[in-house]
C-alpha cells in the first residue's frame, strides 16, 4: 500500500515488526503444538522424554483410540452434531423472524420488545443458570437433548443483532413493490427476503456454531447421563481417571479441536468477518 | 417503518384478508416463539432471582423467608464478596490485550508478508473450547513440564521455578494470561475490522504529508476507532468481574483463584444455598449496571465521544444504504 525508502531505521523497524509477529504466533500456537507432540507418545516416551521432543512417530494412535472409546466420543460427537444442527436453522429461522418484524412494522410494544432483549444481553449467562436450573427441572426438561437445545436458543441474543443490523440495510422498496404485486408478509419473508440475508445467515452460523460446539456449563448442567454428553463435556470426564495422563488427555483434547480446526480453514474469511460484524453490539 | 399505500395494495386479488389483519397475523406469529424463550429463559429467571434472594432455600424442598440477611451475608463473608479482587488481576490481562491488540492490528494495516499465517496463529485459540482450553494449560503449567522445561531451556533451574498453578503470588497471573492467549486473536481481528473501513486514500494523504506511522496511528487510526475501543474497555470491565471460564476449568478455584462466579457457582450447585446464590447474582449485576452506565458516562464527557462518532456512523449507513439499494434495484430488474 505504501512505499516507504529503505532507511536504516526502516529496516531495524521491519526486523522488529517481524520478531514481535513470530513470537506472538509462537506464544499462540506453541501450547497446542505441544499437546500435539504428546498425544502421539506412546507410554514410556512420555514419562521419560522430555515434553517439547518430538514424538518418535505420528502414526501411534493408540492414545486416540483410549480417548475415543473411554469417553465414547463418537456418540458424544453425533450427539453435538445433533444439537448444532437443531439449534443453529431454528436460530436463524426465529432471529431473522423476530429482526424482520422488528424492522419493518411499527406496532405497539415494539419498542419495550428491542428494550427486552437489550436488557437481556446484560445479564450474566452463569449467574442466570441458578435458576433457569430450577425452571428446567421443573418442566422436566434435564436429561433430554431437546431440553438442552431449548435453552441454547432460549438464550440467544446475539443472532436477533446480527439480523436486526443486516435488515437496516435492506430497502424497504423490496417489500413494498412485493406487496404491491399482491405478495402476502409471509410471502414477503420468505420468498423476497429470505433469501437476500445470506451473509447474516453465515454470521449467525459462525458466531453461534462456535460457541455451541464449545459449550460445556449448560451441557454440564442439564445434561447429566453419559449417553447424552456433548463433545465438550466429554472431554471434561478425562480430569478423574486419567489424572496426569496428558498423553490420553492430549489425545482427547485434539480430537475436540479438529473439527473446528477444519471448520476454521475452510471458513477463515467467513469467520473473520462474523467475528468483526457480531461483536459490535455482543 | 413501513408506509405501504394501504388502500392502494389492498385492492388486487387479496382473498379477503386486509392487509392489516395480515400484518398483525404475521407480527404475531414471528414474535410468539422468541418472545415466549426471551420470557421462559431471561425474565422469568430473572424474576425468580430476585424472589429466591430473599428466601433460604433449596432447589427441592422448603424455603423460609429470611429477608435481607443473603444479602447482608455476601457483604459480611470475606470469601464472597473478596472473590471481586481477583477479578483486577484479569482487568490486568485485559490491559495487556487491549495494548497487544492494537498493535497487531496497526500492523496488519499496513502492509505486512505472511498476514494471514499470523492471523490465523493469533486467531485460533479463540475457537478452542473452554475445557481443551482448561487442559492445555494444567498441562501447559504442571510442574516439569511445558513452561518448566522451555524456561530450563532457557537455563533456569526446576527448584527456582514457582508452582505456576498452586503458588498464590503467582496463580491468579497463570491464569489471567491463559485469558489473554485466548482472546488477543478475536480482539485483533475485531479492531482490524474497524481500522479497515478507514478510507485508505487517508493513509496516503498522510505520508505524502510527511507524517510518520506513529503520527498515522495516533491522528487517523486511533480517532476513527475510538467507539469500537470504548465499547471494548466497557464489556472488558464487566466481563472481568464476571470471569468464570479459567478458573473453573483449570484450577476449580483452588489456591485463591476463585473468582466471583466460582464462588457464585458452587454455593448454588455444591452446597445448593439457592438463595445466597441468587442475591450474590443479584448484587454482581447491580454493579455490573453501575459501572457500565458510569463509564459510559465518563467516556462522553471527557473524550465527547458521542456527537462526531454518531455523525460518522450516520454517514456511513447512508452510504452503505444507497448501495445497497443500488445492488437490489440491478438484482429486482432482473427477476
Amino acid at each position: 500500500m505504501i512505499k516507504t525508502r529503505k532507511s536504516i531505521g526502516g529496516i531495524i523497524f521491519d526486523i522488529l515488526k517481524y520478531l514481535i509477529l513470530i513470537s506472538a504466533s509462537v506464544v499462540a500456537v506453541l501450547p497446542i503444538i505441544v499437546c500435539v507432540f504428546t498425544a502421539f507418545k506412546t507410554e514410556t516416551e512420555y514419562q521419560q522424554g522430555s515434553v517439547l521432543a518430538l514424538p518418535d512417530s505420528f502414526t501411534y494412535l493408540e492414545n486416540f483410540k483410549e480417548a475415543v472409546t473411554k469417553a465414547n466420543m463418537l456418540r458424544c460427537f453425533a450427539n453435538t452434531m445433533l444439537v448444532l444442527l437443531v439449534v443453529l436453522t431454528v436460530s436463524v429461522f426465529i432471529s431473522a423472524m423476530l429482526a424482520f418484524i422488528l424492522n419493518r412494522f411499527t406496532f405497539p410494544g415494539r419498542n419495550l420488545i428491542h428494550s427486552l432483549f437489550l436488557f437481556a444481553s446484560l445479564l450474566p449467562g452463569i449467574a442466570m443458570q441458578v435458576t433457569i436450573y430450577q425452571i428446567m427441572y421443573s418442566l422436566g426438561l434435564i436429561n433430554h437433548l431437546y431440553g438442552y437445545m431449548i435453552v441454547l436458543y432460549g438464550t440467544d441474543i446475539i443472532s436477533i443483532y446480527v439480523f436486526l443490523q443486516f435488515f437496516e440495510n435492506l430497502p424497504v422498496s423490496l417489500d413494498e413493490s412485493a406487496t404491491m404485486d399482491g405478495c402476502t408478509y409471509f410471502g414477503v419473508f420468505f420468498r423476497i427476503l429470505f433469501p437476500l440475508l445470506k451473509p447474516a445467515i453465515m454470521t449467525t452460523v459462525v458466531l453461534k456454531g462456535v460457541s455451541v460446539y464449545n459449550e460445556y456449563y449448560a451441557s454440564n448442567l442439564y445434561l447429566q447421563k453419559s449417553e447424552l454428553r456433548t463433545i465438550s463435556t466429554a472431554l471434561y470426564t478425562f480430569t478423574g481417571p486419567y489424572g496426569s495422563k496428558y498423553n490420553y488427555i492430549c489425545a482427547g483434547v485434539l480430537i475436540t479441536i479438529i473439527p473446528i480446526l477444519i471448520f476454521f480453514l475452510i471458513f477463515q474469511k467467513q469467520v473473520y468477518s462474523g467475528m468483526a460484524a457480531g461483536a459490535v453490539k455482543g | 417503518m413501513s408506509n405501504v399505500p394501504e388502500n392502494a395494495a389492498a385492492e388486487p386479488k387479496k382473498r379477503g384478508m386486509s392487509q392489516k389483519t395480515q400484518k398483525t397475523i404475521v407480527i404475531l406469529v414471528f414474535m410468539a416463539v422468541p418472545l415466549a424463550l426471551l420470557l421462559l429463559f431471561t425474565y422469568i429467571p430473572f424474576g425468580k432471582m430476585i424472589q429466591f434472594s430473599f428466601y433460604n432455600m433449596k432447589y427441592i424442598g422448603k424455603r423460609t423467608f429470611v429477608g435481607l440477611a443473603n444479602y447482608k451475608q455476601v457483604f459480611k463473608n470475606k470469601e464472597l464478596f473478596g472473590s471481586l479482587v481477583v477479578s483486577l488481576y484479569y482487568m490486568g490481562g485485559g490491559v495487556v490485550q487491549l495494548a497487544l491488540s492494537l498493535l497487531f492490528a496497526t500492523m496488519f494495516v499496513f502492509k505486512v508478508k505472511g498476514e494471514a499465517l499470523w492471523k490465523a496463529c493469533m486467531f485460533f485459540p479463540y475457537l478452542i473450547c473452554g475445557i481443551a482450553i482448561g487442559f492445555i494449560f494444567k498441562f501447559f503449567y504442571f510442574h516439569g513440564y511445558v513452561l518448566d522445561t522451555i524456561l530450563m531451556t532457557l537455563g533456569m533451574e526446576l527448584e527456582d521455578l514457582p508452582l505456576w498453578l498452586q503458588n498464590t503470588s503467582i496463580n491468579n497471573i497463570s491464569l489471567a494470561a491463559t485469558s489473554v492467549w485466548r482472546y488477543t486473536g478475536q480482539q485483533t481481528i475485531l479492531f482490524l475490522g474497524a481500522m479497515m473501513s478507514v478510507d485508505t486514500s487517508l493513509y496516503e494523504a498522510a505520508v505524502l504529508d510527511g507524517c510518520n506511522r506513529w503520527q498515522q496511528f495516533r491522528y487517523i487510526i486511533l480517532p476513527s476507532i475510538k467507539s469500537i475501543i470504548v465499547l471494548n474497555i466497557i464489556l472488558c470491565v464487566s466481563g472481568c468481574l464476571s470471569a468464570f471460564e479459567p478458573p473453573y476449568v483449570i484450577t476449580n478455584g483452588s489456591f485463591g483463584t476463585a473468582t466471583y462466579f466460582v464462588k457464585m457457582n458452587s454455593v448454588a450447585h455444591e452446597t445448593q444455598k439457592v438463595g445466597l446464590a441468587s442475591a450474590m447474582a443479584i448484587i454482581l449485576l447491580v454493579i455490573i449496571i453501575a459501572f457500565t452506565v458510569g463509564q459510559q458516562l465518563f467516556f462522553k464527557y471527557v473524550f465527547n465521544n458521542g456527537t462526531d462518532s454518531e455523525s460518522r456512523e450516520a454517514v456511513r449507513r447512508k452510504k452503505k444504504e444507497e448501495k445497497a439499494a443500488k445492488r437490489l434495484a440491478g438484482k429486482g430488474m432482473r427477476v
